[in-house]
């Protein structure tokens, strides 16, 4: 799992020499360690993503998907976003990697192996909608701060691993638990060891869900090292980042967890509706808990050209946080009308749903087709952008693809 | 007599002293060899001036100052006054491409700072910041894109069924 390096053999008075610039940490950079302009160049090879991804940052590593990416109705890892707070875990020592159980909350502090959690407790797979908070972040305005992701960051995987909720009884949790956060052996960017790059979690509601589990296997096998590797929390439906990679230790908090990128406005949106660009005090943001309802299409690829009198299949998924999606439409005239489209049930709970629909068009011109879900509580997507909020987080707004009948 | 035995002593002398002399010599050239071999056990200097890695730091080197079409190509920055203060303060912990997908306005620039100082170990920048802030908000200001945006970069190919 080391990190390949090219240039192992230069000092780090020539590397300040060829990068132009002092190495600000230097006295604090380990040895063998390969400052980001001399990485591997090549990050599809590197995580195994497809060409199509689009890079977004290299230090921490941000990649997204396309929509006609994520055709597959299981995300195959060739098309799954990455998203890091910190830097990813350059060895994994998965022989002696052990998972702890702490926090003010617990009977007792317990610590299990690897081996110790896949033999005792009872296995299950879930497919299981992980969207980032910030997905869309890119079409707000007044712009917001952090990587400009557009619609690329979910994806619905196959995951496999035990019960949060099975471990947990199996510790011994006291009455006064109300959330749980994660500690995992990423790295902080500015590579100081007493600061976590990120530290989440959600309530015990959620933490004891069937379907919150921690896995060991994404698709059938061992989770890319970029996504987890070897043991990862799974929150379904919520914003990815209550899904914490590399997991070392799950604290069960008497308060609710104060973590890092649990505060300010991280993963926090205002209370109460604001104005764009409104400045909002920090008591006055709320955490994010189930992600709102949303849908891609993701075929055809945005751009097609048809005959005249041809049909067009279009095809996608749905989903809506903790609920169903209840019903799907298209729309072919910038939502003046609306038509239904088939949606299926999903695979389990919090898995995205597939949908389709034949569509007619009534002569030759510039089309797009605009996708609309609606979640069983009855709220659907807007056709324009959502409340502004601080960090761009939630753009649930229709997709659309630009479609031309020649 | 006495003279003998004082030429005798004088040769043996001489003789004594031609392989101290030796001896010495050939000690501190060992001496001057040992110590040379312990700094550059390589003996990279009798190599002539090739090492490997040199080539590779000179082609980096020129790589990272080139300028093509008024963008830095090493790290995307577009070229202009504040550049340098720039990639020297903000490309430690994150890369350049944090910095240029962003659009902000002076003050939303220097607030990201000071998160940046009170949580992420930035140092102060003393005056630099105000230097920093001023190339950011010059090259890279916020565009209006009102609600939704029309859709762009559309790339057309015929769908066949």
């Amino acid at each position: 799992m080391k990190r390949r390096n090219f240039v192992a053999k230069s000092s780090l008075g020539s590397l300040a020499a060829l990068l132009g610039v002092d190495i600000v940490y230097k006295n604090v950079m380990p040895a063998g360690y390969t400052p980001i302009a001399l990485q591997d160049s090549d990050p599809f090879k590197l995580f195994n993503k497809d060409k199509g991804m689009v890079v977004l940052n290299d230090k921490p590593w941000n990649i997204e998907a396309q929509a006609h990416l994520l055709d597959d109705k299981v995300t195959p890892n060739k098309s799954i976003f990455i998203r890091n707070n910190g830097l990813i875990p350059e060895e994994i020592d998965v022989e002696n990697w052990t998972l702890t159980i702490d926090g003010e909350s617990v009977q007792q502090e317990k610590t299990y192996s690897l081996a110790e959690l896949k033999s005792k407790f009872k296995h299950h797979t879930y497919q299981l909608t992980l969207e980032c908070g910030g997905n869309g972040r890119s079409e707000f305005d007044p712009p917001a701060k952090g990587n400009q992701w557009t619609i690329g960051a979910v994806y619905c995987a196959s995951w496999t691993g035990v019960r949060l909720r099975d471990v947990l009884e199996d510790v011994g949790i006291k009455d006064d638990a109300i959330y749980f956060g994660y500690h995992a052996a990423d790295v902080h960017l500015s590579r100081d060891p007493t600061k976590e790059p990120i530290s989440r979690g959600a309530p015990m509601s959620k933490a004891l869900q069937d379907e919150t589990i921690l896995a060991f296997q994404m698709n059938g096998e061992d989770i890319p090292l970029a996504h987890g590797y070897p043991l990862r929390v799974i929150a379904g439906g919520w914003p990815a980042s209550v899904s914490g990679k590399w997991l070392q230790r799950i604290s069960i908090r008497n308060v609710v967890h104060d973590g890092t990128k649990m505060t300010g406005t991280a993963y926090r949106v205002p209370c109460k509706p604001v104005a764009p660009g409104e400045k909002v005090a920090d008591e006055d943001m709320c955490i994010i808990e189930s992600m709102p309802v949303k849908s891609l299409i993701t075929y055809p690829k945005s751009g097609a050209t048809l005959s005249k009198g041809k049909k067009l299949n279009i095809r996608g998924h749905a989903w809506a946080g903790e609920l169903e999606v209840a019903k799907m439409e298209y729309s072919i005239d910038f939502g003046a009308t609306w038509n239904n489209c088939t949606i299926e049930k999903p695979a389990n709970r919090l898995a995205w749903q597939h949908f389709s629909a034949e569509i007619s068009f009534p002569q030759e011109g510039y089309y797009e087709v605009w996708a609309k879900a609606t979640d069983t509580n009855g709220a659907g997507q807007p056709m324009l952008l959502p409340g502004w909020n601080p960090k761009g987080y939630l753009n649930n707004a229709c997709h659309r693809i630009a479609v031309k009948i020649a | 007599m006495k003279k003998q035995n004082h030429d005798k002593l004088k040769r043996n002398f001489q003789g004594t002293y031609q392989k101290i002399i030796l001896a010495t010599v050939i000690v501190a050239i060992g001496g001057i060899a040992l110590i040379y071999f312990i700094f550059d056990p390589s003996l990279s200097a009798f190599k002539g001036n090739e090492p490997e890695t040199e080539i590779v730091e000179i082609s980096v080197e020129d790589d990272f100052d080139k300028i093509e079409n008024g963008i830095h190509v090493s790290t995307g920055f577009i070229e202009a006054p504040g550049m340098a203060e720039t990639i020297q303060n903000c490309t430690n912990c994150h890369s350049s491409k944090l910095v240029i997908q962003n659009r902000m306005n002076a003050e939303r620039w220097k607030s990201t700072i000071k998160w940046m100082q009170e949580t992420q170990n930035l140092w102060d920048l003393g005056e630099n910041e105000a230097v920093i802030i001023n190339y950011l908000v010059t090259n890279y200001p916020p565009k209006k894109v009102g609600r939704r945006a029309v859709l762009t970069d559309v790339e057309w190919y015929q769908l066949e069924e």
